[in-house]
């Protein structure tokens, strides 16, 4: 079949041999040749329209993150990508399968500052996992296969594909059969056995062994493996934000999330552990706090499929380089019979004793929903967290998507992670503020069938809430939005309140009226005050047949605790207000 | 800081260049020097990049993630033929050109062109005969000079040869999605 196809016809047989279904982006000039051969397709290709090109990078993060598969976004030259950089420096931090397609202006233009001309890939080199800049049609067959290959395979990432309008333009007979040909990247799956099984005699020796569980966990599918092999060896399991779904809460041997705002446990375990497990985590500063403090006692084992990551940030004792899965895998596979590791076991067991012991001693969830501080509040944001936990795991099939600030961190800590793998999403090294929403918009693309919850702060929120009217233009039921209303941009506020004496400079924040709002772009929209109507208001939202808002107007000056101050040891943690 | 210089080889693509370069800067060090050209083989070429870093590992690593690069190595510690070449355009009225001419000939320089009042001089050793040479003649008057940067190649059969990667099939293995 040698048919000649032009360029924006090879772009979309590529992205749909390689299994793309839906796209989200708007068209503008310089991308128009795609948009006219994607009608064609449309059948096979959906297309979202998005309102802002930052929303459309977005939904394309959220419906990667929540399947583990190419989340694709358009945008054309020029302000089009620029509003593109933001999620894919998003996707960036936080090893998101990220396609971003852009159109350039011509070739023979290219350079001469034509209009809406931008050097796109020259923005986004450091912000990208790879970049292309095509100028011709007979090159894009083979580009669209071996960026997609790229983002999808070793440390996923975002990868960006300019392309002049010209080269969509023209015609071509495509050569799919072109081998990849890289000889630069070979990304590592398989661990090294020699250092598999010094990890392990380090923790058959081990007595206070612990487990950090990251992003690549879940990323490489490896939830399964991670808890055969917690649970043979008996090691407390740590997950960070990103870890979150990694490993059930409810698990006898689930510690919760470790630094800024983990709990006083997991911290001091750190702290105290003599050796650490890692896998799939990147010690990022969130987690470590100040990093020449963190972790003193402990021989360090540090399984990621990114070598660079190994001794970045915290020095590595045992160094694996492997896919977190086949790692996993290979370890429950040298592990010896259960009789030999019965002193590790004996020491895990005390270990955890221990570890709980100082989790009933300082506040653990419950303590912390409950405490005295919040009594008297009309509607402490706690009580709009335990509400949703409890609707959570009554009716299930739901996946949450917060924002970034107070209120996602209180959705980390709150809320009782045991829906698996990907239950969560979230912004976490980019921590990008309207993040939400259009994430939301992509993860319930993706998954129809399940009930999107998003909790969102009022000052992510207004970032990029127009999206609300693509969400009703494609018709999606399936969303959910609990805004977290305390007028401030509350962690600036927080920061403000605990380090800089109450000098409230720039976080005050108005809005409108969210569930009017709401109501203005066809949704259902509510107002919630008071706790005793928190339930009774997620559970008509639960039941309304399309997307809700609820605005909560939540106690205003609530802090997130526990905290680490920035730079500090994560060993020193505020748990409550000094002053209040 | 220590000076350290690292080779490496890229593949001959646009935009490698300014991707290892904006690699290095996004972390603060500073580029000493940096020479560029074709490899034994036509679609490779080979870098070698003189930078002051205290950790130089995080660079070789990072270089790494960059898609393009093929193979990094950190030779300041091996066993090296070291070589940088000066152009030199030196002040040179009659009266001193014998002077110049004899101390060309103590380095091996060669004088490549003779103009009315100025001589061009082209010369070529390790980076520290190449300053001594500088520092010698520099009194004569330089009126205008171009290092190209330090080039590097690892002595004996160890090294890389670009050969081995060229027409490579794609040997990653994926592992299987679930």
């Amino acid at each position: 079949m040698s048919q000649e196809l032009t360029g924006a016809q090879i772009m979309c047989e590529a992205l749909i041999r390689e299994g793309v279904e839906v796209m989200f982006g708007i068209p503008g000039g310089a991308i128009m040749p795609f948009y006219f051969a994607m009608w064609e397709y449309r059948d096979r290709l959906r297309h979202v329209l998005c309102r802002h090109e930052q929303g459309a990078g977005h939904a394309a993060e959220g419906y990667a993150r929540s399947t583990g598969r190419i989340g694709v976004c358009i945008g054309t030259s020029g302000p089009g990508v620029t509003n593109l950089v933001t999620p894919v420096a998003d996707a960036m931090m936080d090893s998101t399968p990220l396609l971003a397609i852009c159109g350039q202006v011509g070739s023979h233009v290219l350079g001469k500052d034509a209009f809406q001309e931008t050097d796109i890939t020259g923005i986004t080199m450091p912000i990208t996992k790879h970049n292309y800049l095509v100028k011709n049609a007979s090159e894009l067959a083979y580009v669209f296969k071996e960026a997609i290959y790229i983002a999808t395979t070793g440390r996923p990432g975002p990868v960006l594909i300019d392309i002049t309008k010209d080269a969509m333009q023209k015609s071509c007979v495509p050569n799919w059969d072109r081998k990849l040909d890289l000889p630069g990247y070979k990304p590592t799956y398989q661990p090294n056995r020699k250092q598999l099984r010094e990890a392990l005699k380090l923790l058959r020796q081990a007595r206070k062994p612990l487990i950090i569980a990251g992003n690549g966990v879940i990323m490489a599918g490896a939830h399964a493996e991670l808890r055969h092999f917690a649970e043979r060896l008996r090691l407390p399991v740590i997950t960070t934000l990103h870890g979150i779904g990694a490993f059930p809460e409810e698990h006898p041997l689930s510690l919760g999330m470790p630094g800024m705002h983990g709990w006083v446990h997991c911290n001091r375990a750190i702290q105290e552990c003599d050796v650490l497990f890692n896998i799939g985590g990147r010690f990022d500063d969130r987690v470590t706090g100040k990093a020449s403090t963190f972790a003193p006692n402990a021989k360090v084992i540090h399984v990621d499929i990114d070598p660079s990551e190994i001794g970045k940030n915290v020095k590595v004792d045992v160094p694996i380089v492997a896919d977190a899965r086949m790692a996993l895998q290979a370890l429950l596979d040298e592990l010896p019979v259960k009789e030999e590791l019965a002193d590790l076991h004996a020491h895990a067991s005390d270990w955890m004793e221990y570890i709980r012991e100082l989790q009933d001693k300082h506040q653990g969830k419950q303590q912390y929903i409950n405490r005295a501080a919040v009594q008297n509040m009309a509607l402490p944001p706690h009580d709009v967290y335990a509400a949703l936990n409890r609707h959570i795991a009554e009716r299930g099939n739901i996946i949450v998507v917060t924002d970034v600030g107070q209120h996602q961190m209180w959705a980390a800590q709150l809320l009782d992670w045991n829906a698996g793998p990907r239950s969560h999403i979230t912004s976490g090294g980019a921590a990008t503020m309207g993040f939400s929403v259009p994430a939301a918009l992509g993860v319930a693309i993706a998954h129809p069938d399940k009930t999107v919850w998003v909790v969102c702060g009022d000052g992510g929120f207004q970032m990029t809430n127009q999206e609300m009217a693509t969400i009703i233009q494609e018709g999606i039921k399936n969303i959910k939005v609990a805004v977290i209303n305390n007028g401030y941009l509350g962690m600036v506020r927080q920061w403000q309140e605990l380090f800089e004496n109450k000098r409230y400079s720039g976080t005050p924040l108005s809005g409108p009226n969210f569930a009017k709002l709401a109501e203005a772009y066809y949704w259902k929209g509510m107002t919630v005050e008071h706790t005793n109507q928190v339930q009774a208001a997620i559970e008509e939202a639960q039941a309304t047949n399309g997307p809700v808002l609820i605005d909560f107007r939540v106690e205003r000056e609530v802090n997130v605790f526990p905290m680490v101050p920035q730079n500090a040891s994560i060993g020193d943690m505020i748990t409550e207000n000094s002053g209040a | 800081m220590k000076k350290h210089t690292i080779v490496a080889l890229v593949q001959d693509q646009p935009g490698v260049l300014s991707r290892v370069i904006g690699l290095i800067r996004r972390r603060g060090y500073n580029i000493e020097s940096l020479a560029v050209g074709h490899s034994e083989q036509p679609s490779i070429s080979r870098l070698t990049i003189v930078v002051e870093s205290t950790q130089v590992e995080q660079v070789v690593k990072q270089l790494y993630r960059l898609i393009e690069v093929i193979k990094v190595s950190d030779v300041t510690d091996d066993p090296t033929v070291e070589r940088e070449m000066v152009l030199l355009k030196l002040h040179a009225p009659i009266s001193v050109r014998h002077e110049i001419v004899a101390m060309c000939g103590v380095f091996d320089a060669k004088i490549v062109d003779v103009g009315s009042s100025t001589m061009i001089i082209e010369m070529s050793g390790t980076p520290s005969k190449v300053q001594n040479f500088i520092d010698t003649i520099r009194s004569y008057g330089i009126k205008e000079m171009m290092r190209t940067g330090r080039i590097a190649m690892v002595r004996g059969s160890r090294g890389h040869n670009a050969d081995q990667y060229v027409e490579s099939g794609n040997g990653a293995t994926a592992p299987v999605a679930n």
